[in-house]
């Protein structure tokens, strides 16, 4: 869950590719980026793009089919449900990049920490990002929020830290390949301080992990962003926040199923798209 | 093997602490006054501290978390502050419909990622494997309320296959709680069905190429008794392996399944519990889910080691 997510430390994590072997399917890459894209431009200009205002109620218009005048119906309030699904995308297309630049700036310092500097210090590390996943990443989103109370940068906080053991991890383990190279040993005794070997030296070296990471856990965090907005852990109610809007209209799903089906389909748009990107940037570094 | 399997026991008890240590301290410094939520914010001053004093919220930290361990542990876990009902019946009566829930999702699960996964491998590189691993990614990077929404629109709404609700009437059959279950629980199962299904694929792939396979097929055995005992075998053990990284996304999705579906299980009853700041209810369920998910995975360990010989013994791999 991601989810709302990470994998315990004692199992192997990452899947294989999907598509593996000589013939790769860039179709699965350019659609992917192609949604991605799509929605960003949305989320950017969606008050140039939506129809109607998306908070404006019209009672005597409420439960309309969709087609006609509203694409995509109205929903109980008679709010126009196409404009709020273009006015929802910024919600989740904010947190879950924020939250997914927060765990990577954090998750590799970490692990360029651990991975660079002696025994012990790996070692303590490491067992204290053992703790962390040791306890079910959506309990402690509950608990969290619970303590913190509903509000999108407590969202992006719960989100940003359940990633960090995972990318720390992933950069650690990179860091371990790089350190003994002779170009580490070669600066080292250059008299190169720590704080170069590790920025100028290692990090360059791992990037492209990073850059796996990156990708991975955006698709993640969006996952994590939609579901806990849907569980009425993050953004206020009534917004037009897809997670929050299947939440809100679930309960006319047999009068107005459009009212939850259209950011239900918005949510399943964005993250098969990142996943896409995902899983195809992860076969060709595995290739490399 | 037994070794380990002694120091994963032994890492149970502390973990536990741990974790109760953690779910008392975040819920314990939970902003806003409990004594308030309880009673609105009409409620006079005298009103709140006399609850406060009644619930014993006025005590130092470290003496209350030793009271709420040991009250714990002998078995009494308080009263729900919003149910005013014992939570330990409670969170048990919930904890059971969720194991219904999840065993019915695991069950479904397993037999269809193992064919998913084989006729895959079998298949590799050709277009019924680009289809189902594809859709595989697909429906596991989707949220199960996204995938449950568009099951409940077209089987419930649309067809009425399946009741909308998932809560059968009380002292329905097993048989017609089941129906009520199969929308959930194939949330549940699309969630997790594309990541188990690519580690049986993978190993599948390998055993094809695998001499022993090419052996067998040298002997002249079928394909079906190739498939069935010696690739499906050898594709068990990833499967296992998978399905542990997958028992904390089966825990979340039970959280926001239940909560679309209205199916009273502990995951809904968490997150009514935190919403609600019901502190009793929350602690206990919060601890109970962590002692699940301990077990959950010690027990995907295990069994993880025996189905693999080279683990099992212990021989290097």
């Amino acid at each position: 869950m991601t989810s709302v997510i990470s994998a315990p430390p004692h199992t192997p994590v990452a899947p294989p590719p999907v598509v593996s072997g000589s013939r790769r399917w860039p179709v699965a890459l350019g659609l992917g980026l192609l949604i991605l894209l799509t929605w960003t431009l949305v989320a950017l200009f969606w008050r140039h793009l939506a129809p109607f205002d998306p908070s404006s109620q019209n009672p005597a218009d409420k439960f309309a089919s969709p087609g006609g005048e509203h694409w995509l119906g109205t929903d109980q309030f008679g709010r126009d449900v196409f404009s709020r699904v273009l006015a929802g995308a910024g919600s989740v297309l904010a947190i879950a990049p924020l939250a997914t630049i927060g765990a990577l700036i954090v998750g590799t310092a970490v692990g360029l920490v651990a991975g660079a500097s002696g025994r012990w210090v790996d070692e303590a590390v490491m067992r204290v990002l053992d703790t962390l996943t040791v306890f079910p990443a959506i309990i402690a989103s509950i608990l969290f929020v619970a303590l913190l109370g509903q509000s999108t940068p407590v969202l992006i906080l719960v989100i940003g830290l359940a990633f960090v053991p995972i990318v720390a991890r992933s950069v650690r383990a990179a860091t371990l390949v790089e350190r003994d190279k002779p170009y580490v040993e070669a600066a080292r005794l250059r008299g190169e301080p720590t704080w170069s070997l590790l920025l100028r030296e290692i990090l360059p070296n791992v990037l492209t992990t990073v850059l796996v990471e990156a990708t991975a856990r955006l698709g993640d965090a969006v996952f994590a962003a939609a579901t806990l907005s849907f569980l009425g852990l993050g953004a206020a109610p009534g917004s037009p926040d897809w997670g929050a809007s299947v939440a809100d209209n679930r309960a006319w799903l047999q009068i107005a199923p459009w009212t939850a089906l259209a950011p239900a389909l918005a949510i399943a748009s964005l993250v098969v798209g990142v996943a896409l990107v995902a899983d195809d940037l992860r076969a060709r570094t595995e290739r490399s | 093997m037994r070794h380990l399997l002694l120091r994963r026991l032994a890492a149970i008890p502390l973990t536990l602490l741990a974790i109760s240590a953690l779910v008392f301290l975040a819920t314990e410094v939970l902003p806003g006054d409990v004594a308030r939520q309880i009673l609105g914010r009409e409620a006079s001053d005298a009103t709140a501290a006399q609850l406060r004093d009644e619930l014993g919220l006025d005590r130092p930290l470290p003496v209350r978390y030793a009271d709420w361990l040991v009250s714990f542990f002998s078995g009494d876990w308080g009263t729900s502050y919003t149910l005013k009902v014992p939570v330990r019946e409670l969170v048990f009566e919930r904890l059971g419909a969720s194991m219904l829930l999840a065993v019915f999702a695991f069950v479904l699960l397993v037999p269809v990622a193992l064919l998913i996964g084989v006729l895959a491998g079998l298949y590799h590189d050709r277009p019924v494997d680009r289809i189902l691993s594809v859709t595989g990614l697909a429906l596991g990077a989707t949220p199960e309320f996204v995938t449950g929404v568009v099951l409940m629109v077209v089987f419930a709404v649309s067809l009425r296959w399946f009741p909308v609700s998932a809560q059968a009437d009380p002292g329905a059959s097993l048989v017609n709680r089941l129906e009520h279950l199969v929308l959930p629980a194939v949330s549940l199962v699309l969630l997790c069905l594309g990541y188990v299904a690519r580690h049986v694929r993978a190993s599948t792939v390998a055993s094809v190429r695998s001499p022993y396979v090419r052996a067998a097929e040298l002997r002249g055995a079928s394909r079906f008794s190739i498939v069935t005992r010696h690739v499906l075998r050898n594709s068990t053990v990833p499967a296992t392996s998978a399905l542990g990284v997958q028992a904390q996304f089966l825990l979340g999705g039970l959280v926001s399944v239940e909560l679309l579906f209205n199916y009273p299980g502990i995951g809904a009853l968490l997150l009514t519990a935190a919403l609600d700041k019901d502190l009793p209810t929350l602690q206990a369920a919060a601890l109970v889910l962590g002692f699940c998910y301990l077990l959950i995975t010690l027990a995907v360990d295990v069994v993880y080691r025996l189905l693999d010989p080279r683990l099992r013994l212990g021989v290097a791999v």
